[in-house]
């Protein structure tokens, strides 16, 4: 904003107050994530003890050696990395082929269709129902049953309709005219336009997935099949770290140390992949929000 | 249906999975007025009315946990709510786009980490020897234990809540701010307009459209309340304040395989909800002039 006229004084202190004020929240939202980094990068209980320390003895790597080292933690993230990427292509590729028959105007039943769909977000039949549905089929302890039952989003649906809705009509015109069917117009020119909608949906979706747990902790009994975000529950809220991560022979309080820094070592390398993305995707973001709130 | 046939077919995988994976759930309640028996199935079972409800509603535990939901989710509505509106307006002033876009920046930032992460990080900084109690020891002799009372648990839950969330909901408030033309402001301030009146009558009317749709959807949810982080920060000390309807439900249907009374205990929170974002829904109508959500 450009504002050509000056304030008067009393606006001036408050702006001034408005900068400080907003200082103080970004300290309030920095300061413990910078406090989980440093964590991971210190010698145990030397932030506690002395705070912020620049001796390159309290430095060390061990936390994530012992992360690396041990099998558990690396498993999990990497069938966080299957299950997400999974979970994306699926999600996105039903939103997009639904939300692009629905945009087109000549679709009988449509406004049916439509219906069928929105219903769901107004009434479920609950978790254990769900459940057992999941279950009668056979997909407990499978990948499917993370997988499948989320993966149509009518809010996907909505902002990929919103979205081609959007599109220049008269290029579908055009190429209909020359002859080319539904599916070669989808194919050939409409995909082609829907980067901007496609990054934004499968960005969601794969950041959706690579947080959730509920689902694999309901649907999943096999360990190796566990996701990162269930690990780390096990690690972060139920403090159990992996004793082969501190076999040593430790004294008890030296384990509790030790088992503190794996836990800061283990949340950012959970958050990772998220927070090293996100800055280049901020405009995405701001435009997913956006054309979600066109209804 | 005009050679469209292709089109039906690209919604045959959406229309498939909605079916299996919600309809047939709706289905499945029925099972929340039967005996469930899995050998006998949904439709095999015995019925038996309204029994698990009448058994919820008189069953010791129910005003608290009724309570517990109810609280947890309007306090996290009353002040989660205008948290974001107030940020906007506060990132709205400043003036150099630079600075504006960095701190959003790390006010978004938060959003991006998962649930299990955010109670991993409440549990070590809130326990007994954590950087808190810590800091906190300076002027009290004895550490607090946050996460085994249940007089903290809501206020942990939901100023952490704000915390992880309020940067990321402002988005949409900001966008709707940076739409308004600067000349407006100016020409107010021309004419004697404080910066708070500029606030109270050209920012706050260009949010409210947007306000009353987001309040609307977020009172609808009110019983919906995000059941992962209560079950997540639940602990054996802090459980008469944080057992709400969602973590009853999981641990009596799937942890305690009762299927038919979980049942009918989400059940009769999905009414209330229901029942709940229409009453919003009408009252928001009255007070916005007409324009609601449904």
């Amino acid at each position: 904003m450009n504002h050509l006229i000056n304030n008067s004084k009393k606006d001036r202190y408050l702006l001034l107050i408005n900068k400080v004020l907003l200082s103080v929240i970004v300290l309030i939202v920095l300061v413990p994530l910078m406090y989980v980094l440093l964590g991971s990068f210190l010698q145990p209980n030397i932030l506690l003890t002395q705070g912020f320390s620049l001796n390159p003895d309290h430095w060390t790597i061990d936390g994530y050696s012992r992360i690396f080292a041990d099998g558990t933690i690396m498993r999990g993230f990497f069938n966080s990395i299957l299950y997400a990427t999974a979970f994306t292509v699926i999600s996105v590729l039903v939103a997009i082929l639904a939300g692009y028959s629905l945009s087109v105007d000549s679709l009988a039943w449509k406004k049916t269709i439509m219906f069928f769909f929105l219903l769901t977000m107004f009434f479920s039949g609950g978790l254990i129902p769900t459940y057992l549905v999941v279950r009668n089929l056979g997909l407990l302890d499978t990948m499917w049953a993370i997988i499948l039952p989320g993966s149509v989003s009518v809010w996907n649906i909505i902002l990929a309709r919103t979205y081609f809705k959007g599109l220049p009509k008269e290029l579908k015109e055009a190429a209909k005219i020359d002859g080319a069917s539904d599916f070669m117009i989808f194919l050939k020119i409409i995909i082609p336009l829907s980067k901007p909608i496609i990054f934004v949906l499968a960005l969601y979706a794969f950041i959706g997935q690579w947080n959730a747990y509920f689902d694999a902790m309901i649907y999943l009994e096999n360990q190796s099949k566990y996701p990162l975000q269930l690990i780390l529950r096990s690690i972060l809220i139920q403090n159990e770290v992996e004793p082969g991560m501190i076999s040593d022979q430790l004294a008890m309080a030296e384990m509790q140390r030790i088992s503190e820094m794996i836990k800061y070592s283990s949340i950012i390398l959970a958050s990772l992949p998220l927070l090293i993305m996100y800055p280049f995707f901020q405009k995405y973001f701001e435009k997913g929000v956006m054309v979600g709130s066109l209804k | 249906m005009r050679n469209n046939y292709i089109l039906y077919l690209f919604l045959l995988p959406a229309i498939i999975l909605t079916l299996i994976f919600h309809y047939l759930p709706m289905y499945g309640t029925i099972i929340a007025f039967k005996d469930f028996s899995p050998v006998k199935g949904i439709w095999g079972s015995d019925w038996v009315g309204l029994e698990h409800f009448t058994n919820f509603l008189n069953s010791p535990n129910f005003l608290s946990i009724m309570m517990n939901t109810i609280k947890l989710s309007s306090f996290d509505l009353l002040i989660g709510f205008p948290v974001p509106v107030i940020l906007a307006l506060m990132l709205n002033q400043l003036r150099r786009a630079g600075v504006k876009k960095n701190i959003q920046l790390i006010l978004y930032a938060p959003h991006f980490i998962s649930v299990v992460v955010i109670s991993g990080m409440l549990f070590i900084f809130l326990s007994p020897t954590g950087p808190i109690n810590s800091l906190m020891t300076i002027f009290t002799n004895e550490p607090y234990s946050f996460m085994s009372d249940p007089d903290a648990f809501r206020s942990i839950y939901i100023f952490s809540g704000v915390w992880q969330g309020a940067g990321f909901a402002s988005i949409i408030y900001v966008a709707a701010l940076s739409n308004v033309d600067p000349q407006l402001h100016d020409a107010a301030t021309i004419d004697g307009a404080s910066l708070l009146q500029r606030i109270k009558h050209i920012d706050l009317p260009t949010l409210k459209p947007v306000m009353a749709v987001l309040f609307i959807l977020a009172a609808g949810g009110i019983m919906a309340i995000g059941f992962e982080k209560a079950y997540l920060l639940q602990t054996s000390m802090n459980l008469p304040a944080s057992e709400i309807i969602p973590t009853y439900v999981y641990k009596r249907g799937l942890q305690a395989g009762d299927y038919s009374f979980a049942t009918a205990v989400g059940l009769f929170n999905a009414i209330i909800n229901v029942i709940l974002l229409f009453t919003v829904n009408h009252v928001v109508k009255k007070l916005n002039d007409g324009d609601g959500l449904v």
